[in-house]
């Protein structure tokens, strides 16, 4: 692979992904004095975090009484119980601090009347363990992902980042079980960087594109994710896929839950506000896997709205014109762009629509990657934290407002956590070109592909399996033909094309290897849905509909490699950090 | 008299035609610009014949429908397609928008889509912003505050917060900055309406203990005062935010406060 011009480089600590959790993460370390590099393949603000909308979840209690074990309850429940709750604790009690953090960043949050944060309502959010509902999220309008993703670049930028913008990242550098880096492809130029680091920190975000219809971005592809497969670590509880409710039907475009936390309601053919019926407490606010689900049935029974009867609707023309002006300006546009829809007359219309992914890469609440092997052990020189770690507060189902608070809480922790072990400029020790050829070896398989089947090709087929055999219902039958079929696909690989051989901007095989990417985490994700014989959270199960404890109160860990998968399940932690909290056991999840 | 010409190898050529292939009844030529530096050939217009009848309504969708099924070699940024990331500001029949909120049946005629104005190309429809990235580093994005509270927010009352309304909405994606003529011309010293839309952003921020030395900053010759108040900074920005009353009321801040 010598025809490659490959530049070196040292640091104490890389930062793979610019997005929330990223440059929290950047920030911390810039702060700790560790010489640190933050690579992405989009510049920060195109991050994904950019579209957050509705909020950021922190018992403040700035709108009423709150307390951060009520938050922890909820999320635990959220979760249904899947969650660890040494992290849940965590990352509940860290997240005021977070909050208030954010807000002496810069972030625009709204206001109250007392000119403190302003908090909404957010499904799943309860006071006093499930008791009534309590104003937790905290906004700026419906784009507070935007204003914290903006916000935190500017801090980034304040404490002077090195950053490696538009630099693809191809693998991880593992030596006997610990990372050493990771070389990345130079979309500027062409030229291959190989990235030394004694931490490596993958903040990569989410893998949506796996799916055909998603609120996610174009390169939402989950790239970390299959790096960590591809050093032969697992992923977990990849399952659990959250179908958010609405998702502009059609387009995917995503309208905040922050429009129920407001008062909106959907509602069926008949008129109906059917949330009563499934929901009787918390109705249109319940959690997301409960509203998808009921909206799914809904459909499935007849009732559903437009010509196909394939979706419902979202009202909020009740709602007062300056509420909607000042809270929700951003679904307002959003509605009439993609639904071409005045969301002051008409209703919008919803489909439940792929959203976030629960199950990433394993970490404890210090974002250290875990890996199995008899029992739990950290990957050392590897971190994972945001969307593409499964650490795992979100379980089997994430809450609405808890994956923004997720990005700076761990973010944070990921910072203090390289800083307890990495003295700065400790020098790297030699690893063998073997990694680095290995790498480059499928970089230039995959650049001169020259068979008859397009990526884009390959890549539909994918998502539309995905979209039919692992669904917001599933049964053994529909997760047994996706097994057998979402391989087909990946056999489809031998026969990829790659027509662009470039090296500048080569987005042909930028495409392809996020294809490679997506594809392995297709299977992993099909394959832990087919193991799973209960139905938890967002993973629902027709043939076993209820919770099975005793078997699968556990996490899922799934090696890939290639087309093949090893399956083996790691106990949900059940302690808590502190005694400042006790640990809630199971119990029946209604809302 | 002088001639003026462009550069040679900077003449843009008559690219490629891609016919159609589907037999389809509805088709729309769109003409787009390319150029891969490795090749060392000139900039070309490519031609592609496009089935619309199996097309959303995008200009988004219409690239990825070419590059997906006609010529996957074709090169642009994109990744949230609803008009948050900022990624897919192109030039499209002649205006700066972004391509997954631009609707391309408002388009009349042969479509033709370009790089962003008067940047320099890194490849076919992608631009080259460090320079604009640079200057909103200058700016020093960041809130500047004495406050010795470290358990509670800044207060702040909702009309303080209001004033930041049309300003923190921007999703730099540089529609404006490229449609300004000024900025064509001094784009290496005058900041240009989205880097201005931000410094005013802090300017305004009641929380910020640094007001008056941000505006001595941007009061300068070249940073702000090229602003000619063309005003196709607004018409062009996607968000329907007006960077051009900021500047305005930076303007004025500049005659009435006493720095």
């Amino acid at each position: 692979m010598s025809a490659y011009k490959i530049i070196d480089h040292e640091y104490d600590v890389i930062v793979l992904g610019a997005g929330g959790s990223g440059l929290r993460a950047a920030v911390g370390l810039s702060e700790a004095g560790l010489k640190t590099a933050c690579i992405s393949k989009v510049f920060p603000t195109r991050s994904h975090t950019s579209a957050a909308q509705g909020g950021i979840s922190a018992a403040l209690g700035n709108m009423g009484e709150d307390d951060w074990r009520w938050h922890m309850y909820d999320t635990v429940k959220g979760a249904d119980w899947l969650g660890d709750q040494d992290s849940i604790e965590y990352l509940c009690k860290e997240a005021p601090k977070a909050v208030i953090e954010l807000e002496k960043y810069g972030v625009p949050f709204s206001r109250t009347d007392d000119g403190k944060i302003y908090q909404r309502p957010f499904g799943g959010m309860t006071k006093n363990y499930g008791n009534g509902i309590v104003q937790r999220t905290c906004a700026a309008a419906d784009r507070t992902g935007h204003a914290i993703l903006h916000t935190l670049y500017g801090q980034a930028l304040k404490h002077n980042t090195e950053f490696f913008i538009e630099y693809f990242a191809l693998d991880l550098i593992m030596k006997d079980g610990e990372c050493k880096g990771l070389i990345a492809w130079n979309l500027n130029d062409g030229t291959i960087h190989r990235f030394r680091a004694h931490i490596t920190i993958i903040a990569t975000g989410g893998y949506g594109k796996v799916y055909y219809s998603a609120t996610s971005a174009h390169t939402c592809t989950g790239d970390g994710n299959a790096m960590v497969l591809r050093a032969g670590l697992p992923l977990q509880d990849m399952e659990f896929v959250q179908f958010h409710p609405t998702g502009i039907y059609g387009h995917g475009t995503l309208i905040s839950e922050g429009v129920r936390g407001e008062g909106g309601y959907l509602v069926n053919s008949k008129g109906e506000r059917f949330m009563e019926r499934y929901a009787p407490n918390a109705k249109d606010l319940a959690s997301r896997d409960v509203v998808s689900r009921s909206m799914s049935i809904e459909i499935n029974e007849g009732r559903g709205v437009g010509k196909e009867k394939d979706h419902v609707h979202l009202h909020l023309s009740h709602l007062d014109k300056n509420i909607i002006e000042s809270r929700l300006p951003g679904i307002t546009e959003a509605a009439r762009l993609f639904a071409n829809v005045d969301v002051t007359k008409e209703p919008i219309p919803v489909v439940p629509t792929v959203h976030y992914n629960m199950g990433g890469i394993p970490t404890n609440y210090k974002a250290e990657v875990l890996t199995v092997n008899g029992s739990e052990k950290t990957v050392p020189g590897l971190m994972a934290i945001g969307e593409a770690a499964c650490v795992s507060v979100h379980g089997a189902n994430r809450l609405g407002s808890n994956s923004l608070i997720d990005l700076v809480v761990f973010g944070r922790a990921a910072a203090m956590r390289a800083a307890e072990l990495v003295k700065p400029g400790t020098p790297h020790e030699e690893v063998s070109e073997t990694e680095t050829e290995k790498c480059l070896a499928r970089f230039d398989k995959l650049r001169n592909a020259n068979g008859e089947t397009s990526t884009a090709e390959l890549r539909l087929s994918m998502q539309k399996i995905m979209q039919s055999k692992c669904a917001v219902f599933r049964t053994d039958k529909t997760l047994k033909e996706g097994v057998d079929e979402i391989r087909k696909v990946y056999d489809g690989m031998e026969s990829i094309s790659v027509k662009d051989k470039s090296l500048v901007f080569n987005t042909d095989l930028v495409e392809t290897l996020e294809f490679d990417n997506l594809i392995r985490q297709a299977i992993t994700t099909v394959d832990s849905a087919y193991n799973r014989k209960e139905s938890r959270g967002a993973h629902a199960r027709e043939d076993f509909p209820k919770r099975d404890d005793e078997k699968f109160m556990q996490h899922t860990i799934a090696w890939c490699n290639g087309k093949d998968t090893k399956i083996d399940y790691r106990p949900v932690h059940k302690t808590t950090l502190t005694n400042e909290v006790q640990y809630f056991p199971p119990q029946e999840r209604v809302y | 008299m002088v001639q003026i010409n462009l550069p040679e190898n900077s003449k843009v050529q008559k690219g490629k035609y891609y016919k159609d292939t589907t037999g389809s009844k509805n088709i729309r030529k769109v003409n787009i610009y390319r150029w891969d530096p490795s090749t060392g050939e000139n900039p070309r217009v490519d031609t592609y014949e496009v089935d619309m009848d199996n097309c959303p309504s995008k200009v988004l969708d219409l690239l990825n429908k070419i590059k997906s099924e006609i010529d996957p070699s074709l090169a642009y940024r994109r990744s949230c397609a609803h008009g948050v990331c900022g990624s897919c500001a192109m030039n499209m029949d002649g205006k700066n928008g972004l391509a997954c909120t631009t609707p391309h049946s408002e388009i009349e005629g042969d479509i033709n889509i370009y790089p962003l104005p008067h940047l320099k190309v890194k490849r076919d429809l992608i631009g080259d912003l460090n320079g604009l990235y640079k200057q909103y580093q200058s700016i020093e994005p960041w809130l500047k505050t004495n406050t010795k509270v470290e358990t509670t927010e800044i207060i702040q009352s909702k009309k303080d917060r209001e004033k930041l309304d049309g300003a923190y909405e921007c999703i730099m994606c540089a529609c404006c900055s490229t449609s300004c003529p000024s900025y064509w011309w001094n784009g290496d010293k005058y900041l240009g309406p989205a880097v201005l839309l931000q410094a005013y952003r802090w300017i305004v921020d009641s929380r910020d203990d640094e007001r008056k030395e941000r505006l001595k900053k941007v009061a300068d010759e070249l940073k702000l005062y090229r602003c000619h108040t063309i005003m196709n900074c607004t018409n062009a920005c996607p968000k329907g935010l007006n960077p051009a009353k900021a500047i305005a009321e930076l303007k004025k801040m500049l005659v009435t406060a006493n720095l």
